[in-house]
């Protein structure tokens, strides 16, 4: 007990908010992505792709809630701060994964002819959620405060962050499909990848120049070395997606997954490289997590359901995939 | 141009409203879908899963609904409420946190597995998930209604400089209206189902379906309701003693009634008037109301007028709870009647027919004059005693509400005519559907004499 200190919980819960964000972004980006790159030409891909993301998207979205629920029950002053800020994207990204969400089942069950108005409903609404989505975090980096040069910048943000769902979202088509949709998977996660790289770097060049105290941290020995590894492996791995995608698809569809794990790993670095900037701020340059935790009585409550809940989440989560693992095919509801 | 605060709580109203309509069928249906899926299991007769199968299409497309519109309710406390969680957040937090974490994810993973997995798990691991994702919803129920049960009758806390800080969790969880409001909307539930599983039904029998799946859903449906709606109304008149004892305001505006008074008559309608504080063309049956809630003629009520400027407004709580109450009757005896035609010849007239497909609905409408009642007869306070609604409100400019505001209401209205019309257009479809489908695994080797003859179900 004597362990759970007001300042160990606020560190333990903005390590689970983190974790849940990371996690949101991984598994709702990859079926945003598919999403917002559904192929409109092609009736059969259109249900291949959606067969693919079917029995997970709603877990995903689940992430959204706990990151968001997290961030209100834990840090309450910030939640309030943060959203106060985002007010107007934020309700655009509700009304994108709200038009998404039940675009994907009215798609299935509308009359035949509608089902092109439920499918077009449905990349919309991706588009706008991915891009509501990094518009609120180029304002988030811009400290929350709205002038010409943070709205670009963070008009800038939205598209890279939709680019980077673009990747991981034909990543994860790449292992599910196969023939000439994986084909298709593959050129555009690879012109996907151009974008996301290309953002990357203008934010990791921007953001330390915009916020003194992100230039201390990634420049002051000897922590800057061991935090330089991070940027280093996320260039690795787009390098060595890059040789990937481009000897892909192999015989026996080998290495199919290969880049949805790339994808990952950039996920990762690039929302490490964000958390050590940011680290304490929750609010950037305004409240420290310590500062908006909230009492340590109701974090305590909360942390032993989590410590206990959790790893039956993961647990059931990875039955799920364990089910519908292998190839998308045509879903069928029974 | 209207304020904030007003903006915010027509916009909080609206998207709560919308959001509750999903779960109040979830909840019960998902039961309603083990019942079936149990039935095939055991019976391995293919009509149970012709029954699992058509209102599985409802339950997902209801759950994506109530999904993405909790979402929403989610942003909402941060952006329109902040000082709802500033000064509660030490209990809703852990409320909504164990909401998330034990219903949340289990509904939303198990989905998946009931919706595609029929033919990639094990017949026991599907059944599982099935019963799995009933269980989360009612977990659901469970811990928002302890929230708002608490926000009702707030105990085990206590204010220190001005924050709650919780004392006793065990009655928090169980504070005294929460077993009565939680027996209540799980009823309400039930019945809404009952009444839309019967209207889906009865239309598919109406246009001339004449498969043994709509009948038998019928069936269950109306018996399942003829049960549930006395019970129900005797549930409710519980829980409206328990209002009594802990918000006698709100029971006061629910009975129109402005002053105290000794033997106070049970006013059936009126127009409540707040200038004169009387009911205009009020229609009263003396004595009632005293009867009723203090079981004596000459039982003593408390008025509007003692309660000064800590009171709701009388007539929207005085207008919904007529409306829930009459609509529960008019389900009652909808029920009884057709299940006694029912049960006596097997079939239905078409008027019947109509009148159920007219009531598809009809447990939205008492279940939302319900929730009005509750949560405006709360006024003027958010958490009953503890905090005023317009301590909690937002400092976001009232023009960006506004414009989210009609963004959300635009979006409702659009999906909420989809929704419906979907409904009918699934059970349209189903009309020209197959009987049974007998290439499901599992089923005993008997099956032309199943798909001859049909089993006595």
């Amino acid at each position: 007990m004597s362990l759970l200190t007001a300042e160990n919980l606020a560190l333990v819960f903005a390590a689970l908010t983190a974790l849940a964000v990371l996690l949101y972004a991984i598994l709702d980006g990859y079926d945003l992505g598919v999403g917002i790159t559904l192929p409109m030409k092609q009736e059969a891909w259109r249900d291949t792709s959606i067969a693919s993301i079917g029995p997970f998207w709603d877990a995903n979205e689940t992430w959204l809630v706990l990151a968001v629920g997290l961030l209100l029950v834990a840090f309450p002053a910030a939640h309030s701060a943060i959203l106060h800020a985002l007010y107007l994207p934020a309700a655009l990204l509700l009304i994108g994964l709200i038009l998404r969400g039940v675009a994907f089942d009215f798609r299935a069950k509308v009359k035949p002819e509608r089902k092109i108005h439920w499918d077009w409903t449905f990349k919309c609404g991706s588009l706008l959620a991915t891009f509501s989505q990094g518009f609120m975090l180029g304002i988030y980096v811009m400290g929350l405060e709205y002038h010409l040069g943070s709205v670009i910048f963070a008009c800038f943000s939205g598209l890279c962050v939709t680019a980077a769902y673009a990747m991981i979202g034909n990543a994860w088509l790449i292992g599910k499909t196969t023939g000439d949709l994986q084909l298709h998977a593959i050129r555009q996660c690879k012109r996907a990848g151009v974008w996301t790289f290309a953002g990357i770097l203008t934010v990791s060049a921007i953001n330390p120049l915009v916020n003194a105290n992100v230039y201390q941290v990634w420049t002051e020995p000897p922590l800057a070395y061991l935090f330089a590894a991070i940027p280093l492996l996320c260039f690795a791995m787009f390098a060595l997606g890059y040789l990937a995608l481009k000897r892909l698809p192999l015989p026996n569809d080998q290495g199919a997954w290969i880049p949805f794990f790339i994808c990952k790993v950039i996920f990762v670095c690039s929302f490490a490289g964000l958390a050590l900037s940011f680290y304490p701020f929750v609010v950037p340059n305004q409240m420290t997590l310590y500062e908006a935790a909230s009492s340590k009585e109701s974090l305590t409550i909360i942390f032993f359901g989590a410590v206990i809940v959790i790893p039956i989440i993961a647990a059931y989560t990875a039955v799920a995939y364990y089910a519908f693992r292998g190839k998308a095919d045509g879903l069928k509801y029974y | 141009m209207l304020d904030t605060l007003l903006l915010s709580r027509i916009q909080f109203a609206a998207n709560i409203s919308f959001h509750i309509l999903f779960p109040t069928i979830t909840i019960a249906l998902g039961w309603l879908l083990v019942y079936f899926k149990v039935r095939f299991d055991l019976s391995q007769h293919p009509v149970w899963m012709r029954a699992y199968r058509f209102w599985v299409k409802v339950f997902a497309l209801t759950f994506a609904l109530g999904v993405v519109s909790g979402i929403t309710m989610s942003f909402q406390f941060g952006t329109n409420w902040p000082g709802f969680m500033e000064t509660v957040g030490n209990i809703a937090g852990p409320l909504l946190a164990y909401e998330i974490l034990t219903a949340f994810f289990l509904e939303a993973t198990m989905l998946g597995i009931m919706l595609f997995g029929f033919n990639k798990v094990p017949r026991w691991l599907h059944t599982s998930a099935t019963l799995l994702v009933a269980l989360g919803t009612t977990l659901s129920a469970f811990w928002i209604l302890v929230l708002n049960s608490w926000m009702q009758t707030p105990v085990g806390f206590e204010m220190r400089d001005g924050v709650a800080h919780a004392t006793d969790w065990l009655a928090i969880i169980f504070n005294p209206s929460f077993p009565y409001r939680f027996t209540h909307m799980l009823f309400a539930s039930a019945l809404t189902v009952c009444f839309l599983v019967a209207g889906i039904s009865a239309y598919r029998l109406y246009r001339g379906d004449n498969k043994k799946a709509p009948r038998l859903t019928l069936k269950t449906a109306l018996f399942s309701a003829a049960v549930l709606a006395p019970t129900q109304a005797f549930i409710g008149d519980l829980h409206g003693l328990n209002t009594l004892e802990h918000q006698p305001q709100k029971v006061a505006a629910m009975e129109g009634l402005w002053h105290t008074q000794n033997g106070a008559p049970l006013v059936l309608f009126g127009i409540p008037d707040a200038e004169t504080q009387t009911n205009r063309f009020a229609i009263e049956i003396p004595k009632l109301a005293s009867l009723i809630l203090t079981h004596e003629l000459e039982g003593e009520l408390k008025g509007i007028s003692d309660f000064e400027d800590a009171h709701p407004p009388v007539a929207p709580v005085f207008y919904s709870f007529r409306i829930m109450v009459a609509t529960g009757i008019a389900m009652l005896l909808v029920a009884w009647w057709c299940s006694l035609r029912l049960y006596r010849k097997n079939e239905l007239t078409p008027l019947q027919y109509k009148v159920l497909i007219g009531m598809s609905f009809s447990g939205w409408l008492a279940t939302l004059a319900g929730w009005y009642v509750t949560e405006i007869g709360r006024q003027p306070y958010l958490v009953y005693g503890v905090l005023r609604t317009n301590e909690a409100v937002t400092t976001v400019a009232s023009e960006q509400v506004a414009l989210t505001l009609i963004m959300y209401l635009l979006l409702y209205a659009v999906l909420l005519v989809a929704y419906i019309k979907t409904l009918f257009w699934l059970a349209k479809r189903a009309i020209d559907v197959e009987e049974y489908d007998l290439s499901l695994p599992g089923l005993p080797e008997k099956k032309t004499q199943i798909a001859t003859e049909g089993a006595s179900v």
